[in-house]
């Protein structure tokens, strides 16, 4: 059957299972829209700027594992995919995203909208495409999916000039992949397993530092009989949350800058570091020469580049985490580690927050929304943060046993991100509740898209933790540039007004003793909800390890403190 | 870089080799910017298997982390292959061309010290000599040196290719 570029397009994107697109049209994509009438079963939901189609084809991803699928016009429309791009990058995230290019005689020639697209997205994919003949659409499609989806995920782009996507040729969609350089490794080795299991054996004070990787690999029963199995206390990075059941008596909780006071104290007295599906990112390492001084470290992970890149490893396995975890668990004693998990314990339990009772009269405390969310919507729930200081709130009062439901942009941190990554979540998993919490600033650089909330029916639950400005960007001026305040207080629009617009309806959340009725209000009413909770205008963080400084240099608590930034 | 002329430079020998679709040569360079990776040198071609082309890459130990390279190189979806040569036999090449000034009738020498470096004489001019030479690249440093009193009115050099010793695998 002869098929265009366009109509080849679709069926390879059925092919590979996909249900919906997030894009946006343009010049030369019209004639792919064109066909989409045509193909009913791809849904396409109409984003209000093309970054946001880029951050819910993470979301989708994210939330379910799928390759999430964005589309761009060429130039403008493709270079405002490009922050999406680069977070789906830094977070492994498996999306491909579609983007259309000026005509091949065109290229190079600076023709209207044309734009280096694969040469921009060159060190921000996991691979890119520019397809310059029709005949290789089918097979650049499904080589996209096969690598956004395998190994290490990540982003692919294609880019396709317009006379490809008018051009026709025979539709036949490939069965195999032939890609000779191209082939991770899943299966741990064997040797490096037992060397594993034997390191293990003589340590007595091991811990688990689980991350993304897990979730990824769909880990969660063999990271818990591993961990059950060993009894070694589990903790997790910012990506990791999700990864383990928290009411586990195992897990203690999150690692890095501003993970758990208890764990970052572990870290430092442990002597085996089991680093399992993350990277010793330096957010969790702070200072690479302090870091766990006394511990050796096993490093599994599915890609081998991550392997002493930062920390020297004792052990390492490459392979898919599943698989790794399933062979160590089919050769490991059971362990006991009582001690070591008392003292971590009893950590904990010196830093539990006292039970204080609230001020009515005083602002909401700057958790005390993020908690009630928690307490009070039901699984399956997933919460996805933006960037700041209430996506570290977040993190750290996650209550949940379920997996993956904690999304958040980590490597590129990018502000904005919640509002269109909670629509592909919410898109992706429709029995989910869904909330955005979301910073006051950052949830300015994406609010456009509520109009796609209501357009396109997406229930998303929206929480602003409203502190009055950048209140991370503060927290820093504070402690590291004597409380030289600049750029950090921000005009804000009335959000109640903002949603009357849009005719989302929302609330002003002023008064502490109206936060938990706030959230019931929202998750009792159908469709998108905005609730904006005034919250304290400086609070900060903690604990905190200070940018440069080791986790030994922990900051514990709220001690007003000049610290010095190295 | 200052460090480079405090510290001695450790060469290693990498040969990479990649499906020759367009753009490959960019990811490679693209790479090496991005994560820092001091280049050498770099040789490439096509070989023998249609698709295929081979690299040549020097890379100096001392400011650049070898085995992230390998690694990184690894990542790119078109590189089929990595192997490092610098510790295991293997041949390597270099060619280069040096024109050298005869003046004030130093040719005859000249002419003798390129038969001493196993060069070839490939272009005589009125007030210069150029000769081509090929070897390891200590060779081709060394004569450099002993030119370079009388002249040096130009020089190319390739960048290295190697091969490891025995039988192919
Ligand atoms: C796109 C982008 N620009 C700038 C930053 C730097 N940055 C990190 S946190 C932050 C403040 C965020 O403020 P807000 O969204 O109100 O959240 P808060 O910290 O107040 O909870 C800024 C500006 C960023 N991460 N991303
Ligand atoms: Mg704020």
């Amino acid at each position: 059957m002869k098929l265009n570029g366009a109509r080849i397009l679709c069926e390879s994107l059925m092919r590979e299972g996909v249900d919906t697109i997030f894009g946006y049209p343009g010049g030369v994509v019209i004639p792919l829209y064109d066909v989409f009438p045509e193909y009913p079963s791809l849904r396409h939901i109409l984003v209000r700027h093309e970054q946001a189609a880029g951050h819910a084809a993470e979301g989708y991803a994210r939330a379910t594992g799928k390759v999430g699928v964005c589309l761009a016009t060429s130039g403008p429309g493709a270079t405002n995919l490009v922050t999406a791009i680069a977070d789906a990058h830094m977070d492994s995230t498996p999306i491909v995203a579609i983007t259309g290019q000026v005509p091949t005689t065109g290229i190079g020639r600076d023709f209207f909208q044309e734009i280096d697209t694969t040469g921009i997205t060159l060190p921000i994919t996991k691979h890119n495409y520019l397809v310059r003949n029709v005949a290789d659409l089918a097979r650049t499609i499904k080589e996209a999916f096969y690598i956004a989806s395998t190994g290490r995920p990540g982003p692919v782009l294609v880019d396709i000039p317009k006379d490809v996507i008018v051009s026709e040729t025979l539709f036949k969609y490939p069965d195999t992949i032939d890609l000779p350089g191209y082939k991770p490794t899943t299966v741990g080795n064997m040797r490096q397993v037992r060397q594993a299991i034997s390191v293990i054996k003589e340590a007595k004070r091991p811990l688990i530092l689980a991350g993304h990787g897990v979730i990824v690999s769909r880990a969660y029963d063999e990271l818990k009989q591993f961990a059950e199995q060993a009894q070694i206390p589990v903790m997790v990075t910012l990506h990791g949350i999700g990864s383990y059941p928290c009411s586990n008596p195992l897990y203690f909780g999150m690692i890095g800058m501003h993970g758990h006071a208890h764990t970052n104290l572990a870290i430092q007295e442990a002597d085996l570091i089991i680093g399992v599906g993350m990277r010793f990112d330096d957010r969790v390492t702070g200072k690479l020469s302090t870091f766990a001084p006394k511990a050796k470290v096993i490093h599994i992970d599915i890609d081998p580049a991550e392997i002493s890149k930062n920390i020297k490893c004792t052990v390492p396995i490459v392979g898919d985490i599943k698989t790794v975890l399933t062979s160590l668990n089919n050769e490991l004693p059971r362990f006991e580690h009582r001690e070591w998990m008392d003292q971590i314990e009893a950590w904990r339990a010196d830093r539990r927050e006292p039970h204080v009772t609230i001020d009515d009269s005083a602002p909401i405390p700057s958790t005390m929304p993020i908690k009630e969310i928690y307490k009070r919507t039901r699984e399956p729930a997933i919460i996805v943060a933006d960037v700041g200081q209430h996506q570290m709130w977040a993190a750290q009062e996650f209550p949940y046993d379920n997996p993956a439901t904690f999304i958040s942009s980590g490597g590129l941190g990018t502000m904005g991100f919640c509002l269109p990554a909670a629509m592909g979540a919410k898109v992706a998993r429709p029995e989910a509740t869904v909330w955005a919490v979301a910073g006051d600033g950052g949830f300015q650089m994406t609010m456009q898209e509520l109009a796609t909330l209501v357009e396109s029916r997406i229930n998303v639950k929206i929480a602003i933790i409203n502190n009055g400005g950048l209140g991370m960007v503060r927290q820093w001026q504070d402690l590291f540039y004597d409380k030289n305040y600049v750029a950090v207080k921000m005009y804000q629009p009335d959000f109640v007004k903002l949603c009357s617009a849009y005719d989302i309806p929302a609330k002003n959340i002023e008064r502490p003793r109206d936060v938990g009725a706030a959230v019931d209000w929202a998750l009792a009413t159908p469709g998108p909800v905005l609730i904006n909770f005034e919250v304290q205008r400086e609070e900060n963080v903690f604990p905190m390890i200070p940018p440069g400084l080791g986790l030994g240099d922990m900051v514990e608590g709220s001690q007003p403190k000049t610290l010095q930034l190295t | 870089m200052i460090e480079y002329a405090t510290r001695p430079v450790t060469p290693h020998t990498l040969v990479v080799l990649m499906q020759d679709h367009p753009g490959v040569l960019n990811r490679v360079s693209s790479l090496f910017r991005q994560r820092g990776f001091n280049i050498e040198s770099l040789t490439v071609s096509n070989t023998d298997t249609p698709g295929i082309s081979r690299m040549t890459l020097v890379v100096d130990g001392n400011t650049t982390n070898v085995e992230q390279v390998q690694k990184q190189l690894y990542k790119l979806i078109e590189v089929t292959k990595v192997t490092e040569v610098t510790h295991e036999p293997h041949v390597s090449r270099e060619l280069a061309l040096i024109k050298v000034s005869t003046t004030g009738n130093k040719r005859p020498e000249i002419l003798q010290l390129i038969e001493v470096y196993k060069g070839v004489v490939v272009d005589v001019g009125a007030d210069s000599v150029t000769a081509e030479i090929t070897g390891p690249r200590d060779l081709i440093d060394a004569i450099l040196g002993v030119m370079r009193p009388f002249g040096i009115k130009e020089f190319v050099r390739t960048g290295i290719i190697a091969m490891a010793r025995g039988s192919a695998n």
